[in-house]
């Protein structure tokens, strides 16, 4: 493995988090020693300073997901989606380093699946946005609709607005940060990774979660079985202190208020053998 | 999975029909099925519009007797409506098995409804000073054109698109509901409801009529059962998050309001638009946008949360 440090450094650029992952597949996901932090075999070298437009309109998901990848291979490295309506599955797969600049609002599985692309979504976006998420930044300038974040591996997603239920569901890394408030069953059966909600969060908040760390500005309706407070360091502070400055998001009172949500472990009933190790034993 | 939608023109009646058309259209990809418009137009104080069919669509395929028996359940229904000293102003056919009738009656609704559905084959969709409850099978354009819908002026409206989940695919299943028997009262439901039976045997005992096996009929049978108590639709919704198990999102509709209920999963989705002007609520966003396409704010709503809008 490479250094912390070169480890830290990269992995900041690319907007992942960087705590020791210590599942083995997800140690295979990344080598962060390779040069640029990682490639997909079919990902296009694009330039920043080169921008292209898409007109969504009059287009489908499938033909304004075609065309992101088009202007990629012609080398586009920073795409404006204008008009996109608020309709599903837009700027999903994008497994590239890229600039995503969606005018407007997007609907369900919005920016889905991705791994490494910057994205700013200046309107609202529906259910499962940035579902599955590797790696990259979105950030959310209105609301968000429910199981947002769900099952994200890493990356940062910020909605600076508030957001429905099952936000962070089944989420596997990275961190969510959220400005406003959040529904009911926020961090369900969490896994790792950091939620932020400067807001109140609803009923049943973290409810089985496994591990990974929630932060609440606000009020809290009740906890999820297995979700107990845990104590806010100075380590916490200074981390939350530099996520939310990052964008924008600092509470003028500071973090200090903020309540912390960790596993209790009482239901941890797992081991860390995988499947064919089992078989070896059994 | 179905699809809900409702508008709200807080300014007066607008193109409600065309605007719910356009809306549940955009949902067509929720439930293909069938397509329902519970629209509500100006009320008229001494007429209500009665809306009723004599047979499903499909009946239409089951041989040539049927058009004589489609006939002969016409007839019988108008003479029922006439003995009952009923006035019958208009009469429009809008497909062989569905009608509408502009009506004044000084009696007992209740009477004239349980009459009229006494003849076989015949159901009331709905009965109101304002409320025009249509549909059919098909996607939301089909049923519009075919109902002449697009033409309609109105203040509010609720509507649903439907994927057939737990009962047949045929108009008696489809939404929305009428609450019989109130006047003006329609439902549209996202979902399932898990102590259907418990909830419908208990209706039934209290002495309420089911048309279908259909869970979501349950909310609207349910609606008008707490109304006959002297509940608000305010507190009809705000009990129904307790009293109804399962997963659910769903619409009432008055002649004067729109009220909405979410479970406390919110397991179902529902997106909100308010302004100065309009209120639009849909399951999803881009059925808003095909009212409203410019850039808007909209949220969801939480769990157990109830609205109510008045026009």
């Amino acid at each position: 493995m490479a250094d912390v440090s070169t480890e830290d450094h990269v992995s900041h650029e690319m907007g992942l988090h960087t705590e020791q992952l210590s599942g083995r597949t997800q140690q295979t996901f990344f080598d962060l020693t390779e040069e640029g932090g990682f490639a997909y075999t079919d990902s296009f070298e694009v330039d920043f300073n080169k921008r292209a437009e898409i007109d969504a309109s009059n287009m489908g998901a499938k033909e304004v997901n075609l065309r992101i990848r088009e202007l990629m291979q012609e080398g586009n490295g920073t795409i404006v989606l204008k008009n996109p309506g608020a309709k599903h599955s837009l700027c999903v797969g994008i497994l590239n380093k890229l600039n995503v600049i969606v005018e407007g609002s997007l609907g369900y599985f919005g920016v889905g699946l991705i791994d490494g692309p910057n994205v700013r979504i200046k309107g609202r976006v529906g259910w499962s946005c940035a579902e599955n998420m590797m790696a990259g930044t979105v950030v959310i300038e209105k609301n968000a609709g429910s199981t947002f974040g769900a099952a994200i591996r890493g990356g940062d997603l910020v909605c600076k607005g508030s957001v429905g239920s099952r936000t962070g569901i089944d989420m596997k890394g990275g961190t969510i940060l959220v400005g406003g408030d959040t529904g009911a069953f926020s961090g369900f059966m969490m896994q790792r990774g950091r939620m932020v909600v400067c807001g109140n969060a609803g009923k049943n908040l973290g409810d089985s979660m496994y591990d990974g760390t929630i932060f609440i500005g606000g009020e809290i309706v009740d906890l999820g079985v297995d979700a107990v407070p845990g104590e806010l360091t100075d380590l916490d502070r200074q981390w939350l202190t530099r996520k939310l400055s990052m964008y924008e998001m600092l509470p003028e009172k500071g973090v200090d208020h903020f309540t912390k949500i960790v596993a209790g472990r009482q239901l941890w009933n797992y081991d860390n053998l995988e499947p064919a190790e089992k078989k070896l034993i059994l | 999975m179905c699809g809900i939608a409702g508008l709200i023109h807080r300014d007066g009646a607008g193109k409600i029909g065309e605007e719910m058309t356009s809306m549940l259209q955009a949902l067509k990809h929720r439930g293909p099925d069938s397509t329902g418009f519970a629209v509500y137009g100006l009320p008229e104080e001494k007429r209500f519009v009665l809306r009723f069919k004599v047979a499903e669509q499909e009946d239409l395929s089951s041989g040539f007797k049927i058009h004589d028996v489609i006939k002969e359940r016409h007839k019988e229904v108008d003479q029922r409506i006439e003995s009952l000293g009923a006035e019958v102003h208009e009469k429009e056919e809008a497909t062989e098995y569905a009608f509408r009738y502009e009506v004044s009656f000084d009696g007992d609704m209740k009477n004239l409804a349980d009459f009229i559905e006494d003849v076989e084959g015949a159901e009331i969709l709905s009965m109101g000073n304002a409320l025009e409850l249509i549909k059919d099978l098909g996607d939301a354009t089909v049923v519009s054109e075919q109902y002449d819908l697009d033409d309609f002026k109105g203040t509010h409206g609720i509507g649903h698109t439907r994927m057939a989940t737990e009962s047949d695919v045929d108009i008696r299943s489809a939404h929305p509901y009428w609450a019989y028997p109130y006047n003006d009262i329609s439902v549209v439901h996202n979902g399932q409801i898990t102590n259907y039976w418990i909830m419908r045997r208990e209706m039934e005992r209290r002495g309420h009529r089911f048309v279908s096996n259909c869970d979501s009929e349950l909310l609207a049978v349910y609606t008008a059962h707490n109304l006959e108590q002297g509940a608000t639709l305010e507190d009809s919704l705000k009990s129904s998050i307790k009293d109804i198990d399962g997963v659910f999102t769903y619409l009432v509709a008055t002649q004067d309001s729109l009220g909405m209920a979410k479970d406390t999963m919110a397991a179902k989705p529902m997106v909100l638009y308010e302004s100065d002007d309009i209120v639009a609520l849909a399951s999803e966003e881009v059925s808003i946008r095909s009212v409203v396409p410019q850039e808007i704010d909209t949220w969801d709503p939480y769990d157990e949360e109830v609205r109510v809008w008045r026009t």
